[in-house]
């Protein structure tokens, strides 16, 4: 373990977390809150630690992808501490823990909440949340790799470890320009979110921050009814958002390739067709489930809810227009699935990503083949391309651990003693970063009863989900730290003993 | 420069690396999935899987944008098609890697009508970077400079020389104009010497001169070996065929052990009748004795097994006095293999990526005053760095002795128009010179940075 070179980067993680508190500080002294003195002294906080843990550059720069992993996983724990301090000093959440879960979820753009009162807290803090959702989108290792320039080819597997899907790739050679890229795109696309909602008449406080929500497939609304806006143009607004929760769920590489002009390989991408065959399927048959019995016949109306919801929850955003927590079962069950299911890899979405569902049927078709032809040779393919099957082995592996973790959890959170359906889509809504779920903590909900080993749980359901598993994992598993803290020890009697 | 390097094994891999260091943008292709996944596990480059020479491929490695492709595959054919579909592709510069015997006249038909701007056959440099190390018996190492006018030389100084204990402003004497020590390795240690430093049993030195001036050097610090005349070779794969080919060539007596029967045929067919082909198995020391290693000046270990090679040239430095040469073709242990005492050691893949980097390097060159050509000396602990001088700096135009130059640094040797000269204090820098320095400090990138 090169700990020297993970302090270094923790380092740089701090100084951008303190140079991000100064966003809500300048919110703060806009609207004259006194609120904005807590996150001044976050900044400095941050500054000053971070500062000193840059200030020598380590001598060995060897990494590994266990120290990715490891380094990605304290970076984010790290965030969420720090980051939750600020609602804690300025006394806007009075538990601790209650403000670690709201952090963890902004920054893992869950979306759940703690909050009973969403409308009750002050606007740097609101829009800190928001903003929390857009650096935790991307990921902030990427942004590091985008601005600071560390050299070596280990640097990759920070990427790795912090972006979606099954196997991460890179649109040019170097790390740093793919990086900077990435966050190009996601920068233009939620400035224009921002233009169309303003164009829609929508104040520009509640424009930026409900394009963060989009943009990082957050959540977090600044109303208690999320999306259910109070303007005169709501259903423009709702939907230029349904259709950007769609655009944030889609692989950023298809930008690149339509960027670049290969408009063709760029819609050929089998995930996304698939990602557009089950939007499609799941809006078609929610309206119809839905648009007698709650809206009258209005099947434009059922739609456009149909939509909205599907959207939000498939791209793992979590928005609301209505409580769809109320809708009969066939609905209820789709969007459960979709939770699952979740957005592309290498968007900014959550769940265990389109393109692994895709790998998953597809091998598992391939048994069924196998069986009715012994001597049949199948291989797994996507875009056409061979897929090995070490990915295929990686793939099932993931869907496995996600469902131990998430009957774990569901064991753990059942002991508080809600319903059925509330416990499961609990856990189900946080481990796959969507926010809100059915009955009680559906939208209209919030997370505030939970207990505290619960709501722990949640933060760490959050936290692995949004890493995809393996970081936080290997963080807890006892053979990422045997030997190497044994071999720091003997490196500090020996320097002892020399001295 | 965007460069796109297809096939990545031993040299594509180290050339990679090499290139991503000095700031360029690479692209590996390679058809199978484990070599690219090594690669771009290891440094910052874009990995595509698939065979180089389709054009579907080189599309998505992003011919469009590059500016060199790199042929590095084991097959020569494949080599030379991928350089042509990608010379069509883009119009980049192409380089092959050709190591065929079969094409070796063809060299420049290649280059001319097929449009490929460089051949590179590994083996061949190789052969001929061993040919240095026999024409100069006395020196461990030979690196060349200014188009092979200038040589740095590294030897290891007989335990009765003259020079030693001696300052060295006064150990050269008559010599001191022409010959200037760079650098002196003392254990672990590496000296930049000045003219007080005193010389000590058991340096090795390295040191820049003219290509004439070398062997009166040795001739004043006490060698007593004369020409080398008979060499004894082992193992008949390609650097053992050009080797004995080019040697035979250049008069020296030559006889090559080769283990199978088949090759021994080939090469008795293909190389001159001079040189006398043995069939048997190298690595026996009977057999070595039996053809008269005793008597051999010269021995050079080129089996396809580097272990093998070590331990050949180990057993015959211990017993005999021929200068040995040991090739490492895999291993990447340097700092242990200097310690070993070993004599000269050649590494095949250094020496191909060290030919493309110099080519890359000046291209890049057109304008400013950045690095020609860079050796890394005395087992990596200090750096040759060759300049050419094309652009007006502090450095350039004013003597020596005014210029504040930084801590472990030497200016050794200055090119102009043809002439040699190792300068003194009052010598200066002019536009149009070719200068070379020699450094412990790696970050020297242009010519002016030599200042403190």
């Amino acid at each position: 373990m090169n700990y020297r070179m993970i302090l270094y980067l923790l380092g740089w993680v701090l100084n951008i977390q303190g140079l991000c508190f100064l966003l809500p500080v300048a919110v703060g002294l806009f609207y004259g809150e006194a609120q904005w003195q807590s996150y001044a002294l976050m900044t400095l906080i941050c500054l000053v630690l971070g500062v000193l843990l840059i200030l020598k550059k380590p001598k060995r720069t060897v990494f590994y992808t266990k120290e990715g992993f490891v380094t990605v996983a304290l970076s984010w724990l790290l965030m969420s501490l720090t980051g939750a301090l600020p609602f804690y000093l300025s006394k806007e959440i009075p538990h601790f823990l209650d403000a670690l879960f709201e952090m963890a979820s902004g920054y893992t753009t869950t979306g759940a909440s703690i909050l009973r009162n969403v409308e009750a807290l002050s606007h740097c803090a609101l829009f800190w949340r928001s903003f929390s959702h857009w650096i935790g989108g991307m990921g902030v290792l990427v942004f590091l790799i985008a601005i600071v320039p560390l050299t070596g080819g280990h640097i990759m597997s920070l990427m790795k470890a912090e972006s979606p899907g099954p196997s991460v790739e890179k649109f040019v050679p170097r790390v740093r320009q793919t990086a900077f890229i990435l966050y190009s795109i996601y920068f233009a696309l939620t400035v224009l979110e921002s233009m169309l909602l303003l164009a829609g008449g929508m104040p520009w406080f509640d424009a930026i921050t409900t394009a963060f929500g989009t943009a990082g497939t957050g959540g977090f609304a600044i109303r208690n009814a999320s999306m259910g806006f109070p303007y005169v143009h709501a259903h423009y607004l709702q939907t230029v958002v349904t259709v950007f929760m769609l655009l944030f769920g889609v692989n950023f590489s298809v930008y690149y390739l339509l960027l670049s002009k290969n408009i063709k390989k760029a819609l050929k991408s089998e995930e996304l067709r698939w990602y557009i065959g089950i939007v499609a399927f799941s809006i078609l048959c929610i309206t119809l489930n839905i648009y007698r019995q709650f809206y009258g016949g209005n099947a434009l109306e059922a739609l456009h809810h149909a939509a909205f919801s599907v959207s939000s929850v498939i791209s793992t955003t979590g928005f609301a227009t209505t409580d769809f927590s109320r809708w009969p079962t066939v609905s209820r069950v789709i969007l459960f699935t979709l939770m699952f299911i979740g957005a592309s890899a290498g968007s900014t979405g959550g769940g265990i990503k389109v393109s692994r569902i895709i790998l998953l049927v597809k091998s598992s078709l391939r048994e069924i083949m196998s069986i009715v032809h012994p001597r049949g040779v199948n291989v797994v393919k996507l875009d056409k391309k061979r897929v090995s099957e070490d990915v295929i082995k990686g793939t099932i592996s993931y869907f496995i651990l996600c469902i131990l973790i998430y009957v774990v959890s569901v064991f753990i959170v059942s002991f508080d003693g809600f319903d059925f359906t509330t416990s499961l889509s609990a856990v189900a809504a946080t481990l796959n970063n969507i926010g809100p779920g059915f009955d009680l903590v559906g939208p209209a909900g919030n997370y505030a009863a939970f207990s505290p080993l619960s709501k722990l749980v949640l933060i760490f359901d959050m936290l692995a989900g949004r890493l995809e598993l393996f970081p936080m994992l290997i963080l807890f598993s006892p053979h990422t730290w045997k030997g190497s803290l044994g071999a720091m020890k003997r490196r500090l009697s020996w320097k002892k003993e020399s001295m | 420069m965007n460069i796109i390097i297809v096939g990545c094994g031993k040299v594509g891999a180290a050339l990679a690396e090499q290139l991503i260091a000095e700031g360029h943008d690479i692209t590996v292709v390679d058809q199978d999935p484990k070599q690219v996944t090594a690669v771009t596990n290891r440094c910052d480059v874009m990995g595509v899987i698939g065979n180089g020479v389709s054009h579907s491929i080189q599309k998505d490695a992003g011919i469009e944008y590059a500016d060199m492709l790199i042929a590095m595959t084991g097959s020569d054919e494949q080599n030379l098609l991928c350089c042509l579909i990608a010379k069509k592709a883009s119009n980049c510069i192409t380089i092959a890697r050709v190591r065929n015997p079969d094409y070796i006249n063809e060299r420049g038909f290649i280059k001319e009508k097929l449009g490929i701007s460089m051949i590179v056959n590994p083996e061949l440099e190789t052969a001929a970077e061993i040919t240095r190390l026999f024409s100069i018996p006395s020196a461990m190492e030979v690196d060349t400079f200014a188009r092979g006018r200038i040589e740095l030389l590294k030897t290891m100084l007989p335990s009765d020389s003259p020079l030693l204990g001696v300052p060295l402003k006064n150990a050269l004497g008559k010599l001191s104009g022409k010959i200037l020590i760079c650098a002196i390795e003392r254990g672990n240690e590496v000296i930049i010497p000045s003219g007080d430093d005193i010389l000590q049993p058991g340096d090795a030195i390295s040191f820049v001169a003219a290509r004439r001036e070398a062997g009166q050097f040795f001739k004043k610090a006490g060698f007593s070996k004369g020409h080398i005349k008979s060499i004894l070779i082992v193992g008949g794969s390609k650097i053992g065929f050009y080797l004995a080919r080019r040697l035979s060539e250049y008069g020296f007596r030559v006889k090559l052990i080769e283990k199978d029967q088949e090759r021994c045929v080939f090469l008795n067919a293909a190389l001159p009748d001079s040189v006398v082909i043995i069939n048997g198995d190298g690595s026996d020391q009977n057999l070595l004795l039996e053809e008269g290693i005793e008597d051999a000046d010269g021995f050079a270990a080129l089996t396809d097994i580097d272990e093998e090679n070590l331990m050949l040239s180990l057993f015959v430095r211990s017993h005999f006095r021929a200068k040995t040469v040991t090739k490492v073709n895999k291993m990447n242990f340097e700092g242990i293999i200097e310690r070993l005492s070993v004599g000269s050691v050649v590494y095949p893949k250094f020496i191909t990526s060290e030919m493309i980097l110099s080519y890359v390097r000046a291209l890049e060159n057109s304008t400013g005053s950045n690095v020609q050509t860079l050796y890394n000396i005395v087992g990596g602990k200090a750096q040759a760095l060759e300049f050419n001088v094309r652009s007006q700096s502090a450095a350039v135009g004013k003597p020596l002795m005014e210029l504040q130059l930084k801590k472990n640094l030497l200016l050794c040797c200055i090119s102009r128009h043809g002439k040699i000269i190792v300068p003194s204090g009052r010598d200066s820098v002019q536009l149009g010179d070719t200068v070379v320095v020699v450094t412990t400090d790696r970050s020297l990138a242009d010519f002016k940075d030599i200042l403190a």
